[in-house]
């Protein structure tokens, strides 16, 4: 069944954007990532334009965000408090990252600097996950089950305004996570993500956060991040197509509760070495499309200075 | 004085004797894009009046094109820098139609001249407009050439080569597909009859594209009231995500 889109002005099939709103939804309920930065390139591969698929990519994140939070809340597994804090980072970052963005854009070239964004923060995450992961595999199937010293008395433990996050069983200083918080923040104004792909690992290796709890956390504070996101969006360049965002969001509910299932029937390090290899598969997927030769090396855009 | 008025009036009316007139019409000259809009197809038709007897020193030939609401198009050029393919070279077209099709019932090159088609705009690369390239690119064409091939993959820009139909000289209809990725606008319909590789006449007429119903209402409502669009969004968003959890709570329930 074919869908005239109103705002991205193309026909499109709606089958094809529910099934895929389901595939992007049940990964964010896995693992608490948004999924933009899976479904963004996914859209721009079907024709929707790309300044359209990043502005709806947002609002529908926000419905399988709220839907994925939902099934979490009920399990427990939300650090509210944690999360509350690194919103305010976060939208301090998302803030500063806007003025970032708009200086680059200035600069011209914000395409490729996005990509390189892309390529290097999900190479890094990506390979470190996976090594870390296939240790702690690693570690299980040997003999000698003993857990390694997990959390390290380190700088981190020295600073100031300690609170207690009792839901993550941490009590640290609020900086460390207001500084994660503002540093995803930038990267997610800039790249036009949720930044869940990064606010996961760094809650996992920087806070010390349990894993069950990550995920949730993760989910609560994107629900936020890109409600703001699309309100900007819509606000400053009209480019929220709401039945497109519709189509992809029914299909995004349903995917995140079956993945929220999924989810906490796995092990944490299967979990976190599978978001591992998803995230080096994008990156490797962006280099090649910047270190190939393209088949059409012209390209077209709206016209007007 | 009469007779210089006479001679004028005889003057005036001698190619007027010969003259080939065209009448058309279209299948519909509005088209609503609705939500389930997937590509339309317009039949344009036609005959030709004349006073006296068709000519013969060359055949009749028709020419139809339908060509959309013209805008400016950013044209960049990828180029390997250390090792990364990024965008260098840019040029602004001036402009350029959002869609084009044409139709005729020979190949344009044999039956129009080069200067009737400069003169009259018929075949595409003289619909896109363009002012001036930076001095440092000197291969300005090839960034035009770019636009027709990329619109061509895409469907917007299509030669439907002689399928234009004409009997007796006469009577000529044809039929365009408008695809599905139409945008809205004053879409142009333009017939040329061409003798000799001179156009003789030509006719133009207006399809008017519009949004209508859901697909309107969103789309002003989006630039109208951003904000409220964009707070309605986020409410479809949040039902939606709290709907999607009670359900599968009730379905876990059972």
């Amino acid at each position: 069944m074919q869908i005239y889109l109103p705002i991205a002005e193309v026909s499109v099939n709606a089958f094809l954007l529910l099934g895929l709103g389901g595939l992007v939804g049940i990964l964010s309920g896995m693992f608490g990532v948004g999924g933009g930065f899976l479904m963004t390139p996914l859209l721009f591969f079907i024709g929707i334009p790309p300044a359209v698929a990043v502005a709806t990519e947002a609002n529908q994140i926000v419905a399988s965000s709220f839907s994925g939070v939902l099934a979490h809340l009920k399990r427990k597994t939300v650090d509210l408090k944690m999360g509350t804090v690194l919103l305010i980072g976060g939208l301090i970052g998302a803030a500063i990252g806007v003025q970032v963005f708009r200086i680059l854009k200035e600069m011209g070239q914000v395409e490729l600097l996005v990509k390189l964004c892309y390529v290097v923060f999900l190479g890094v995450i990506g390979s470190l996950m996976f090594s870390e992961s296939l240790r702690a595999i690693r570690r299980t199937r040997g003999a000698h089950h003993k857990a390694p010293p997990r959390r390290q008395h380190s700088w981190v433990h020295g600073l100031p305004f300690k609170m207690k996050f009792r839901t993550s069983g941490l009590y640290i200083s609020a900086i460390p996570p207001l500084m994660v918080g503002a540093l995803v923040g930038v990267l997610a104004a800039i790249m036009g993500v949720g930044g869940g792909f990064i606010m996961v690992p760094a809650m996992i290796y920087l806070l010390g956060m349990p894993t069950k709890v990550v995920i949730g956390t993760s989910l609560f504070q994107i629900i936020f991040v890109t409600g703001f996101t699309t309100l900007m969006h819509a606000t400053t360049n009209y480019t929220v197509d709401m039945a497109l965002a519709v189509l992809l969001l029914v299909g995004g509910v349903i995917g995140a509760q079956i993945g929220t299932r999924i989810g906490v029937k796995m092990k944490a390090e299967q979990l976190r070495i599978l978001l591992a290899v998803l995230v080096l598969g994008v990156s490797i997927k962006l280099a090649m499309d910047l270190l190939l030769q393209p088949s059409e090396l012209y390209s077209l855009g709206a016209g007007g200075h | 004085m009469m007779l210089r008025i006479l001679l004028a009036l005889i003057l005036m009316a001698a190619p007027a004797l010969a003259e080939e007139k065209v009448v058309a019409g279209l299948s519909q000259d509005n088209v609503s894009i609705t939500a389930t809009f997937d590509g339309t197809g317009i039949l344009v038709f036609g005959a030709v009046k004349r006073e006296a007897p068709a000519p013969t020193h060359a055949p009749l030939h028709v020419v139809i094109e339908v060509s959309g609401p013209p805008h400016a198009v950013t044209v960049r050029r990828k180029e390997k820098v250390l090792g990364i393919w990024i965008n260098r070279d840019t040029i602004e077209v001036d402009s350029a139609p959002s869609f084009y099709a044409i139709a005729a019932t020979a190949p344009l090159s044999e039956i129009v001249s080069e200067t009737e088609n400069l003169r009259h705009k018929i075949s595409v690369d003289r619909l896109i407009r363009m002012v001036g390239a930076p001095d440092h690119i000197s291969d300005a064409e090839n960034f035009v050439e770019a636009v027709i091939r990329i619109r061509r993959d895409n469907g917007l820009y299509t030669d439907t080569g002689t399928s234009v139909q004409l009997t007796d000289e006469t009577l000529f209809k044809t039929e365009f597909d408008l695809p599905s990725n139409l945008v809205e606008g004053d879409y142009s319909a333009r017939i040329f009859l061409i003798r000799g590789t001179e156009v003789v006449d030509s006719f133009e007429t207006a399809i008017a594209v519009r949004k209508v119903g859901l697909e309107r209402w969103i789309y002003n409502l989006a630039h109208q009231r951003p904000l409220i669009y964009g707070l309605l969004s986020l409410a479809i968003a949040i039902a939606a995500g709290w709907l999607a959890s009670a359900v599968f709570r009730v379905l876990r329930l059972n």
